[in-house]
């Protein structure tokens, strides 16, 4: 069938008046007799499906790509106003035009470009576009071509990414020799994590289980990893004061990395014999469940300190609401900004954001990790500074006082 | 303790009681209040509504687990009706394991209900774990991720599925998602491929994806039950969505109410302890 | 070599990913659609780690004769019911078999029933913590009053403008200081990668060093 369509793009582009002579000269052709008032109303009801032409029509290899792929682009039909009389576009596509086009895809009115994806590299192709007449028939553009596909080695429109991750890269490594080398960095406080050595010995003075919820995101997640490096920090301390740790896992791999960060912990504290490999359990992965199986332990074992770090959804208030009706301290850390409000209406100090990814570094105090989050600050002067220069710049376009946003071309991807 | 700080320390489970009392009311003498459009609904309606008649299908993510069911399932309803109202065919599937059965509840619900036939109007692709991996991989070729569709049949088996081979064959994907779903879609599948991506997430949630509709990273938007109350509007169907706008109202107001009375009580508590304070001077 | 080849393999696979962005060339996008594939057949043996340990933990329970053993036995009952269930659950026929009954008509109403827990602790919590002591809880008060009304039909009763002044708060102040908060997020994701695919951070191995 799409063969058919292909030997049908042997007929000619139309202009509305040749369409409308041949039109009419089919009536002539008309072997049966036709009476005056009939004649007229087919000439009408032809000339109603009669569509002009799509027109400039082009075609380029597709940039930045695997190969195989060409743009097809044209300029919609005259008669293209979205009210049905074109009824879409077909592309069609030939090595050699004389011998005829073969049908590679539609779109629908309206549209004015077409991706094809299944080109031989290399090979000259041809191309040209039909508008759809209401009643499906055809109407076809001129030919445009030979255009090859071609494969590329560097997706050039993601230029301005890699020099970003090139000067991230720089400043992050200059830090971090620089803190290996000896210089002081000064790190703010952040007074969720000061607290963080009270909330335990509270929990050992009190007799009671440290509860720790790592969020319920996957081991994939930024947050998720930073949870698992405050827990290795917190699991030294209640090693060291031999304090219950709990910590319910949402996830399957998280959970066999939490035992392995406590277990290696207690090992470091000098207190293998004290770590309880049940004490690192999966739980569930359906959100609701997991709070239903949280709250339970909450409830039953009332932990004297509850530290939520990682990610979080809904759930986050029903958690923290929970632990906050039985008392314990709490102190929450994420990057979900929609659940922040939550924690800090429920929890005794949250950390915000990127609070959370610093803590490992502003706990255990290692040089190298303090280096990559002076790095990191020093990224983030960068980005500011680059947006301030674009607002700017955009103000500037957008009342007239420059002609063109030179900014753009910085922050376009592909 | 007077009155005031009485009040202020109210045990909590009055509050629950009054909030039960305010959500189920409506549900037996409804007020029928009415529901205007939103921008980010109206651009996901128009969007799907754009979509060629049997052609290049509808990609719907039901993402959503049990619990956020009755907040996203109207949504799942009213985009099924809508694309099949239209004859826009459509293909499902869920990124999340609980997805499953309530994505085949939907679908077989509306499918029914509008005389749809199975791999010709719809079909259903199941579940696949790994999120970023799915979609990323469904980037490349929908048949590696979905070598077959959730019921055993080889995907190049199904008529609708025939010549679609990626995003470069969808023209709108939805993911209706009440977890990080519906970003991911976003990250994973419009930014390194262009895909075009509505979504539909729980109330809690909206706001964090208003920077996404700026950005256009995100064609439409539905927010919670409003959101799908204001899509059953818009198809004239109205539905559960259209019916849970009543109780929160209510349970809005009700909240505000005992903001006020709190504060009330708390100005009230501070001036009687003031004083106090002064006469024991 | 017990850390140097996790690290090794951490130091190549992350470089890849992040090479591959840059990379159009099918040699390297093939190879990236076939690492996809083997993250999804390692994340779906993920879920028979997690029964093993869930197995695990309430086994140890009830052998112990833990205070709670009768919930770890509920679990276990439930699980073992579920997957037998699951066993006999033929696709073709899954809505109205025994597996989906369960599924639909015992996890969908309890799951819902603790989402919606959501909606009374959001009142209690409003109740408690809404207080207009400074200027700022004020504002926030008053803010939260607004969006609160302009997201429900009463809203737009009660005045036009409501529901306008809705969407300029989560558009503007709401969207900016949470664009300022995302900015951070995400670069503290890359540096966080960026450490890991390093060596620098090395928590996730297991403990460190």
């Amino acid at each position: 069938m799409l063969g058919d369509r292909g030997q049908s793009g042997g007929i000619r582009p139309w202009t509305g008046f040749v369409a409308l002579s041949v039109a009419v000269a089919a009536l002539f052709l008309c072997p049966v007799a036709v009476s005056a008032q009939e004649e007229v109303e087919a000439v009408e009801q032809d000339t109603l499906l009669l569509v002009a032409a799509p027109t400039g029509l082009s075609a380029i290899d597709t940039p930045n790509d695997r190969g195989s792929s060409i743009n097809v682009t044209w300029e919609l039909s005259s008669d293209d106003n979205g009210d049905g009389i074109v009824a879409g576009y077909e592309v069609f596509r030939s090595a050699h035009p004389e011998t005829g086009f073969a049908f590679v895809g539609r779109v629908p009115f309206g549209v004015t470009e077409y991706r094809d994806s299944s080109v031989d590299n290399r090979a000259p192709t041809y191309y040209r576009v039909a508008a759809l007449g209401a009643d499906e028939s055809p109407f076809f553009s001129g030919t445009f071509g030979p255009v090859e596909a071609s494969i590329q080695w560097f997706n050039r429109s993601r230029l301005n990414a890699l020099v970003a991750v090139i000067i991230f890269v720089v400043s992050i490594l200059y830090f971090v020799n620089a803190a290996k080398s000896g210089k002081k960095l000064f790190i703010r406080r952040l007074a969720g994590l000061d607290e963080m050595d009270n909330a335990v010995g509270r929990a050992t003075e009190m007799g009671k289980p440290i509860l720790f919820i790592s969020g319920l995101s996957s081991v994939s997640d930024v947050a998720t990893i930073a949870a698992i490096n405050i827990l290795g920090e917190v699991a030294k301390k209640t090693a060291e004061y031999n304090t219950k740790l709990i910590v319910p896992c949402a996830d399957p791999i998280v959970m066999a990395v939490e035992q392995e960060v406590v277990k290696e912990a207690y090992a470091k504290a000098g207190r293998p014999d004290a770590y309880n490999e049940d004490d690192v359990f999966y739980l569930t992965r359906s959100q609701f469940a997991y709070v239903a199986g949280v709250n339970g332990i909450m409830v039953r074992q009332r932990p004297a300190t509850i530290l939520y770090m990682g990610m979080f959804y809904a759930e986050s208030l029903v958690l923290a609401e929970t632990g906050s009706s039985i008392g314990a301290i709490q102190i929450a850390g994420t990057d979900a900004v929609t659940q922040l409000p939550f924690f800090i209406t429920s929890c005794d100090y949250t950390l915000i954001g990127e609070e959370l990814y610093a803590a490992s570094a502003y706990l255990s105090r290692e040089p190298i990790l303090l280096g990559g989050l002076k790095g990191q600050d020093m990224f983030k002067l960068i980005t500011v500074v680059f947006l301030v220069v674009g607002v700017i710049a955009a103000t500037l376009t957008a009342t007239g006082v420059i002609e063109s946003n030179f900014m753009l071309a910085v922050f376009a991807t592909g | 303790m007077n009155i005031f700080e009485r009040f202020m320390n109210i045990d909590r489970r009055w509050i629950f009681l009054a909030i039960g009392i305010a959500v189920v009311i409506p549900f037996f003498f409804p007020l029928g209040l009415p529901i205007s459009v939103t921008e980010p609904v109206q651009n996901l309606y128009d969007a799907l509504d754009a979509i060629p008649p049997n052609g290049q299908p509808l990609l719907l993510a039901i993402d959503y687990a049990p619990a956020t069911l009755p907040e996203l399932e109207p949504m799942s309803l009213a985009l099924l009706r809508h694309a099949f109202r239209n004859d826009v065919n459509v293909a499902v599937l869920t990124l999340h394991p609980a997805g499953y059965g309530l994505a085949e509840r939907a679908l077989n619900k509306v499918a029914e209900e509008m005389g749809q036939v199975y791999g010709e109007d719809y079909c259903f692709l199941g579940f696949r774990p790994g999120i970023s991996a799915v979609i990323l991989g469904m980037g490349v070729n929908i048949v590696n991720v979905f070598p077959e569709d959730a019921y055993g049949t080889p995907l190049n088996d199904i008529p609708m599925m025939d010549g679609i081979r990626n995003y470069d064959d969808i023209p709108l994907l939805i993911s209706l998602a009440g977890w990080g779903a519906a970003e991911a879609w976003v990250l994973y599948a419009h930014q390194p491929y262009g895909q075009r991506v509505g979504a539909g997430v729980t109330a809690v949630m909206a706001t964090d994806f208003y920077p996404f509709l700026d950005t256009g990273q995100l064609i439409g938007l539905l927010g919670g039950m409003r959101g799908a109350a204001e899509y059953e509007e818009l198809i004239d169907h109205p539905d559960e969505g259209v019916r849970g706008m009543d109780s929160q109202s209510s349970v809005h107001i009700l909240i505000i109410a005992l903001i006020v009375l709190g504060n009330i009580a708390y100005f009230g508590a501070r001036r009687k302890r003031r004083q106090m304070e002064r006469e024991a001077a | 070599m017990r850390r140097q080849f996790p690290l090794a393999l951490c130091f190549i696979a992350g470089l890849f990913m992040a090479v591959q962005y840059f990379i159009p060339h099918p040699t390297v996008q093939d190879m990236y659609e076939r690492l996809l594939i083997w993250l999804q057949t390692l994340l779906a043996f993920a879920f028979l780690l997690g029964t093993v340990s869930l197995v695990r933990v309430h086994y140890h329970k009830i052998r112990h004769r833990a205070d709670d053993r009768g919930y770890s036995l509920v679990t276990l009952l439930a699980l073992c019911l579920m997957i037998g269930l699951g066993f006999f659950h033929s696709a073709h026929h899954a809505q109205g078999s025994p597996f989906d009954r369960m599924f639909q008509n015992v996890q969908v109403p309890i799951e819902a029933t603790m989402f919606s827990l959501l909606a009374f602790y959001v009142a209690s919590a409003a109740f408690r913590a809404f207080r207009a002591r400074t200027l700022e809880s004020t504002l926030l008060l008053v803010a939260a009053c607004i969006v609160m009304l302009g997201r429900v039909p009463i809203g737009d009763m009660i005045h036009s403008s409501i529901p306008v002044a809705t969407r300029w708060i989560l558009e503007v102040p709401n969207l900016a200081a949470k664009r300022g908060i995302m900015i951070g997020v995400g670069l503290g994701m890359m540096a966080t990668s960026l450490k890991i695919i390093l060596g620098i951070e090395r928590a996730w191995m297991g403990g460190g060093d």
